[in-house]
């Protein structure tokens, strides 16, 4: 019993260490390098969602739908309400776009395989079409977001990142958490059966729709508060984030970093973010090739991701 | 073959911009502009076809066993890299090539001017639509290939080489593609960023259709193709989102596409 339960605890424990030693770094970090762990940690949380998708073989084409939706809800919250708290910017956006989840979920919940990527494509180029032709929203330009405040705070220009940095990294601790659990109940352990033989599940009396549609919502939600929180460290936004190529990025990050582990998403979110930014630095002109190639490399030599190298590691030992 | 080729819009965009530059370079040497046709098809088969070759033997092939979600990401990677090799190779620079099209005028249609060229356009289309179904419903090495399609395994135990026909079917349809850039060159200017706008027109397309049917890809490409001049002459504002606006709901009325054809269940 307790050799099984190992693995469960370990991963609590590297979370909540890696978050300690970060808050406690953060402030000698620089300001680029806080500003690229940010977005690995808004990516992060969408690809997170996009995991609970996978583990039930469903790749879904369109989570860019839902960060858009949460960074939008974010952004309008500041233009039309002045608000500006980071948290409240994440739970409106997270609430909103789990929302639209679990309506357009109704729909979703039927599909599998290429029909939900295409499905779920379609919808997110619906939003993107919508948003650029909207001119109360700034249309293809997007508009500005107020600075980040934290409680009715506003932190000084130096504390500004740290602060961000700082919600993000305990936004996603709990979130990490709380998939992990997830992942470990009935309906959580339901998601490889989906994708093994669907039709078994439902001889046993399990409603593969609903587990689907429950995912679905919960992948929606995460990707809302992912969205918030990259407009919130940006201060921008534009309609860019609903494209299909925004969609393509975060299943890149899940095929990267594999679907084993809940920590994976965010490891794989921040490596993407440093092949990114070192494949733009090198050669401005060509980095979607470099991009294509790891991603190909990726996908022939490491089918389970890179957490897969760590679980050999782990097995061996 | 169950793929879904998103590379099939760096075909496209390979095709478009070969024809156009050879083309160009053609017309520039004051060579015959009738002949400027053939240059198109030449240009655009030449490039295309190793490069097909080449990624279905060296790419896709060691990978077909795997899920087809998988395929998809690869030719996702395949794209993104193409994208930047045709920036490398014809730069970021538009170009245009108008005389294949100026040079068959135009006639009167009820009181309105239409091009030839894009009638023409509409006759070469429905040739290569038919061909395409006589080659797969009507001739050996067609049937053959749907078998293959069906059931690769059993296929192979029947003695067909099923390499080669994957081999020629993605060979064939990327050259389609290319075809498709080579004859659109002449209407539109080059520019990067082809292949991004067609290959997602042409997913909405087939999944409106049902994938895997020639009919329903027919149908599609002209229920997209109405509905969006219908849009762009009523609304222009929803022009971009109508089109997935059909596709979302053609799916949720139909799960699988209009054309789209049984599936066995396992169980």
């Amino acid at each position: 019993m307790s050799q099984a339960r190992k693995p469960r605890e370990r991963t609590v424990t590297i979370l909540l260490a890696a978050f300690v030693l970060l808050a406690a770094a953060g402030p000698w970090l620089p300001q680029w390098a806080m500003f690229i762990m940010t977005i690995a940690f808004a990516r992060g949380l969408v690809v997170l969602g996009l995991l609970l998708l996978l583990r039930a073989g469903l790749v879904s084409f369109g989570q860019a739908l839902f960060y858009c939706l949460g960074a939008y809800s974010a952004g309008a919250l500041g233009r039309f309400f002045g608000l500006s708290d980071i948290f409240v910017e994440m739970a409106v956006g997270g609430g909103v776009a789990a929302a639209t989840a679990f309506v357009l979920g109704f729909l979703l919940a039927r599909y599998r395989g290429i029909f939900f990527g295409l499905l779920s494509l379609a919808l997110s180029m619906i939003l993107y079409g919508l948003l650029v032709k909207s001119e109360a929203l700034g249309s293809t330009d997007g508009f500005n977001i107020l600075p980040s405040t934290l409680f009715g705070i506003r932190p000084g220009a130096e504390w500004v990142r740290y602060a961000v940095l700082l919600s993000a990294a305990a936004v996603a601790l709990v979130t990490a958490l709380l998939v992990h659990r997830y992942l470990n109940t009935p309906l959580g352990r339901l998601a490889p059966a989906i994708k093994d033989n669907e039709i078994r599940v439902e001889y046993m009396g399990a409603s593969a729709r609903r587990a689907v549609h429950v995912k679905y919502v919960i992948a929606g939600g995460l990707a809302g508060v992912g969205g918030a929180l990259a407009a919130t460290a940006v201060g921008h936004i534009d309609p860019e984030m609903a494209y299909w190529t925004t969609s393509g990025e975060f299943i890149f990050i899940a095929i990267l970093a594999g679907t084993g582990n809940v920590i994976a998403p965010f490891v794989g979110a921040l490596i993407y973010g440093a092949i990114h930014t070192l494949a733009y630095d090198l050669s401005p002109n060509t980095w979607q090739m470099s991009l294509g190639a790891a991603l190909l490399v990726l996908i022939v030599f490491l089918p389970e991701g890179l957490w897969s190298l760590f679980n050999r590691y782990v097995r061996h030992s | 073959m169950k793929i879904v080729n998103v590379t099939h819009g760096s075909f496209y965009a390979i095709g478009a911009y070969a024809a156009a530059s050879m083309t160009a370079a053609w017309l520039a040497r004051g060579y015959p502009p009738m002949l400027s046709y053939a240059v198109l098809v030449i240009a655009a088969i030449l490039v295309a076809a190793p490069f097909a070759i080449l990624i279905e033997r060296a790419i896709l092939r060691p990978l077909y066993a795997r899920d087809e979600v998988v395929i998809l990401l690869v030719t996702y990677a395949l794209f993104l890299i193409l994208e930047d090799v045709v920036k490398l190779v014809w730069g970021v620079n538009p170009y245009f090539i108008a005389e294949p099209y100026a040079l068959l005028g135009s006639f009167q249609v009820a009181g309105m001017a239409y091009p030839t060229y894009n009638l023409i356009l509409v006759a070469v289309a429905l040739f290569f639509g038919l061909g395409l179904a006589w080659l797969l419903h009507s001739t050996r090495a067609g049937k053959l290939l749907l078998a293959v399609i069906h059931d690769p395994e059993v296929s192979r135990a029947m003695g067909i080489n099923v390499g080669r026909y994957y081999l020629a079917t993605f060979a064939l349809g990327s050259l389609l593609a290319a075809l498709a850039g080579a004859f659109t060159a002449p209407t539109v200017s080059v520019v990067p960023g082809l292949g991004v706008e067609v290959i997602v027109l042409s997913f909405a397309v087939v999944v409106i259709g049902g994938l895997g049917s020639l009919p329903g890809a027919a149908v599609g490409a002209v229920m997209v193709g109405l509905v969006r001049s219908l849009s762009v002459h009523y609304m222009p504002q929803v022009e971009l989102f109508v089109i997935y606006f059909v596709m979302a709901a053609v799916l949720a009325v139909r799960p699988r596409g209009l054309f789209s054809l049984a599936e066995p269940r396992r169980i």
